[in-house]
């Protein structure tokens, strides 16, 4: 059998079209807002303007000042000092919910779209399953058993984004795998596993990039309206949906308590879409072939 | 079709009794006894015995599967550790807030959310169809209840419109008291659920723009307007059923908060009560019937995208 000639044509890498300033203004902005969050966050690991606990009863409720940025709560206690302890507890936590999230839906979706029918079915029906528990729902169950903590607010959140992990995998896996290219390469007796590496996983990898990007915004809303409803990470850590919670009862006289934990929790959300839609239009190639037809 | 259907229907019974068993599992089988949690700490063993006994969890395990199935089909949840009450009635009971409450929202959000999604992604370049899609991810990164608290702050407090929350003991009987205390709530989730509706809808309709058929239809002389309609709607329509299938999920969920925020005796803040009181009779229905609706819906969803999407039939 003589060998057919094969076409090589060059395809920069991921990483190569990002270094090659393909930073898109989503890209950048995103970055910034992310960066100023975690930067609130790391700062707070070694300075924060006042200690967690430390409440002055003669300045409750006082609004920003020089030396309480974002005003006090209704014990006196600085608000911007809870800011940015919230933002390592919603960083944190959104970070580990993402991590249980990839790893069981990950494995998942590509499980039930290489193999057969009927583990594809097994799967589906379990993400149905899991998807028809809402993180809400699932968080409340093992509340109940388990009381409120951190750990119980990762794994519900985590469980309950996985389903939507598993389904976005098994879809574009499986969109793969009816690929002519597919076929082709399985003719040719290509092993399985080998056309996951060579053939999914690199067409698949930068939909899962943004998945858990837009993943970790939704960890990170998900967290704080656990505790917002006094579901998610107990006191003494600080969080901000707790911070809302307790700015709800004391809106009429203190409103500035509510905007900026809110505005944080939007920021974070922000930032993580932005960048999500940023890493898409830099990393699918699918996206950039059809920007070049509309640029003509 | 119609073997399809029947195979989505055994599916449907089979998911329910998986989601009966996961709920059961979780609440009972995990390690954690719900008796030792429910007392206060120190509590002498024969009283956590006797509430062991009270919650049935001193019984065999598998009997206690089998009585909740039994229960289950016999439209009986249990009865209230606290109350008495039958859960069921108390699920009944909290209805008539929660289903105009969220559907709605579910309504009026698909009434906002596709044409204004839509025109975003036709206007994609313009200044309008920027502030429109900003807007959308500004709301949908705004956690619910903050819109919540801020939408009662300014109407309730600022311009004191509406009730900031709470629903007429009278409930449906004082009928304009009633639709007062649930506008706030329905703009709220409305605002929320339409924000995450607009985004796909102008995913949905950036995906046909971009198709060759459009180009081609377009080419033929057919206006935008008259190609999208013609072409585009079928196509998109596919991809924004199956949201709003998590849409109306959503809604249905999103009232556990909403209902938080304003106070409302709904059927969320029935499940947050006894969560927070260990009521596991209660907690136990109210999740199996809330996730019983989600895979209702998802039901209807993937039955509603065959019909319009004729590339689906072929497939299983």
């Amino acid at each position: 059998m003589t060998s057919v000639p094969v076409l090589e044509t060059p395809r920069p890498t991921a990483g190569r079209r990002l270094r090659r300033g393909r930073w898109s203004p989503s890209l950048v902005a995103g970055a910034v807002l992310l960066g100023a969050v975690l930067a609130l966050a790391v700062v707070s690991l070694v300075w924060t303007p006042f200690g967690l606990d430390e409440a002055q009863p003669d300045a409750r409720l006082s609004g920003p000042s020089a030396a309480h940025w974002a005003g006090t709560d209704r014990l006196g206690r600085d608000q911007f000092t809870q800011l940015m302890l919230g933002a390592r507890t919603a960083l944190q936590v959104g970070l580990a919910s993402v991590a249980v999230a990839f790893a069981i839906g990950v494995p998942l979706g590509l499980l039930a779209a290489a193999a057969g029918r009927l583990v594809d079915d097994a799967v589906i029906g379990l993400i149905d399953i899991v998807i028809a528990f809402p993180t809400l729902l699932l968080a409340m169950l093992l509340v109940t058993v388990y009381g409120a903590s951190t750990a119980v607010a990762v794994w519900a959140i985590g469980i309950g984004i996985s389903a939507e992990v598993a389904r976005l995998t098994r879809i574009s896996a499986s969109r793969i795998f009816t690929q002519d290219y597919v076929l082709a390469a399985r003719t040719c007796g290509t092993r399985p596993v080998m056309i996951l590496v060579r053939h999914v996983l690199p067409n698949i990898w930068h939909t899962l990039l943004v998945q858990a990007t837009l993943a970790f915004g939704i960890a990170v809303i998900a967290e704080a309206s656990l505790s917002y409803l006094g579901l998610g990470t107990p006191p003494p850590a600080p969080s901000w949906g707790r911070m809302l919670q307790e700015a709800q009862s004391t809106v009429s006289v203190a409103p500035w308590n509510v905007l900026l934990p809110g505005l944080a929790v939007a920021v974070t959300v922000i930032g993580l879409n932005l960048l999500g839609d940023g890493l898409r239009e830099a990393l699918d190639p699918q996206l950039r072939r059809d920007r070049r037809v509309v640029a003509r | 079709m119609l073997a399809y259907l029947l195979r989505r229907v055994a599916w449907l019974v089979g998911a329910l009794l998986l989601a009966g068993s996961a709920v059961f599992v979780l609440l009972r089988v995990l390690p954690g006894d719900p008796a030792v949690t429910l007392l206060p700490v120190g509590a002498p063993p024969e009283q956590i015995e006797s509430i062991r006994h009270q919650l049935g969890t001193d019984r065999p395990l598998l009997t206690q599967y089998g009585e909740w199935f039994g229960g289950l089909f016999a439209g009986h949840l249990g009865d209230s550790l606290f109350t008495g009450i039958p859960v069921l009635d108390q699920i009944t009971a909290r209805l008539p807030v929660t289903l105009p409450l969220a559907l709605t929202a579910f309504v009026l959000s698909i009434v906002v959310a596709v044409p204004v999604g839509v025109f975003a992604a036709v206007r994609r370049r313009g200044l309008a169809g920027v502030a429109v899609s900003g807007l959308a991810q500004i709301g949908i990164a705004l956690p619910i209840f903050w819109i919540g608290i801020v939408v009662v702050w300014l109407v309730a407090v600022q311009w004191r419109l509406l009730p900031p929350g709470g629903f007429p003991r009278a409930g449906w009987a004082e009928p304009a008291a009633a639709i007062d205390s649930l506008i706030l709530p329905v703009v709220t989730l409305t605002i929320a659920q339409a924000a995450l509706l607009i985004r796909y809808v102008r995913s949905a309709t950036l995906d046909v723009l971009n198709q060759d058929y459009l180009r081609t239809a377009r080419a033929l002389g057919y206006s935008l307007p008259r190609a999208l309609w013609r072409h585009g709607l079928r196509n998109g329509a596919a991809t924004v059923v199956s949201v709003l299938g998590v849409l109306l999920a959503g809604s249905l969920i999103g009232t556990v908060v909403i209902e938080s925020v304003f106070a409302l005796p709904g059927l969320g803040s029935l499940l947050l009560t006894s969560v927070k009181a260990r009521d596991l009779p209660v907690v136990q229905g109210t999740v199996f019937l809330m996730t019983a609706t989600v895979l209702l819906v998802g039901l209807a969803v993937d039955v509603i995208q065959r019909v319009i999407d004729p590339r689906l039939r072929g497939s299983a």
